[in-house]
């Protein structure tokens, strides 16, 4: 059952990227392209997506998930070195390629080669992370 | 065009929604990175089967979609160097910072998470100086 919610929620998921445009790597691009020709596209997804899921943050309060025990635990909320340098370098390959992990497996079927060139590398980056994450390690305790 | 808005609007709210129901019903959060990078390192190995099944659907239904339109235009630069960079750097930036678009961006700007916020700042700052650098300056993009 968890799992026939799990395929519904990433189809409606896929169609809203491929709807709002995401998966056409020059609304991405224009977005981010505050010199250029600027898009504002990605602001109307990014409203359009927040504002059910915070209604759905609400409705979890005093309530159990349908089929599951308990809600996510909010995480350590300290913005640590990870989260910084994780988030600046995903921003320059989102900006080189105007692709970002959900648009890159909706656009997968109809993107021909580059995007599964895309894929596989980002596959290989997934899997590089954890030593980049004890290199940052060392080096932190090395300052 | 005009109604790209309005497309974008819409779009975004199908995705929120999808948020929606994985948080309401199976108690989870709706990020990309997290739930491909569970499968890819085996960390979410104990919950393959929904991390499989919502990339499927992720998958399937936008790429039957887009074949039923007749085709739908990704723009992807036909440069494999600059695919394969960024392609790494996705992977590596999404799981140093366990977060996307998706989980950092939708889910925690929409919880007011701090962690989102500041995750969603850098990225977007980081893609628009990149663009500046490489369209603007070098015009390698």
């Amino acid at each position: 059952m968890r799992s026939l919610v799990s395929f519904i929620v990433g189809s409606l998921f896929g169609l809203g990227l491929l709807i709002s445009g995401m998966t056409d790597t020059t609304k991405v691009q224009g977005w981010l392209d505050v010199f250029g020709n600027w898009d504002p596209t990605l602001a109307f997804v990014m409203g359009g997506a927040i504002i059910p899921m915070a209604i759905a943050w609400q409705l979890t309060r005093g309530r159990k998930p349908v089929l599951a025990d308990a809600f996510p635990a909010r995480p350590d909320p300290r913005i640590g070195r990870n989260l910084v340098i994780g988030s600046t370098l995903f921003g320059m390959g989102w900006g080189l390629a105007g692709l970002c992990p959900g648009p890159a497996i909706a656009s997968l079927g109809f993107g021909g080669a580059g995007t599964l060139v895309f894929v596989l590398a980002m596959i290989g980056g997934m899997l590089a992370a954890p030593t980049v994450r004890n290199r940052l390690d060392v080096v932190a305790q090395a300052v | 065009m005009q109604i790209d808005w309005i497309y974008g609007l819409a779009g975004g709210a199908l995705i929120g929604i999808a948020a929606a129901i994985f948080l309401l019903v199976n108690g989870r959060i709706m990020g990309a990175s997290g739930i491909i990078g569970g499968l890819v390192d085996g960390s979410g190995r104990s919950d393959w089967k929904e991390r499989a099944a919502l990339l499927a659907g992720l998958f399937l239904v936008p790429g039957v979609a887009a074949i039923a339109m007749g085709g739908s235009e990704t723009h992807l630069t036909g440069n494999w160097a600059v695919l394969i960079a960024a392609g790494l750097l996705v992977g590596i930036g999404t799981r140093l910072a366990n977060g996307c678009t998706s989980g950092h961006g939708v889910c925690g700007i929409s919880r007011l998470s701090l962690r989102g916020i500041v995750a969603t700042a850098f990225y977007i700052g980081a893609g628009g100086l990149t663009i500046v650098i490489f369209k603007h300056l070098l015009g390698v993009i």
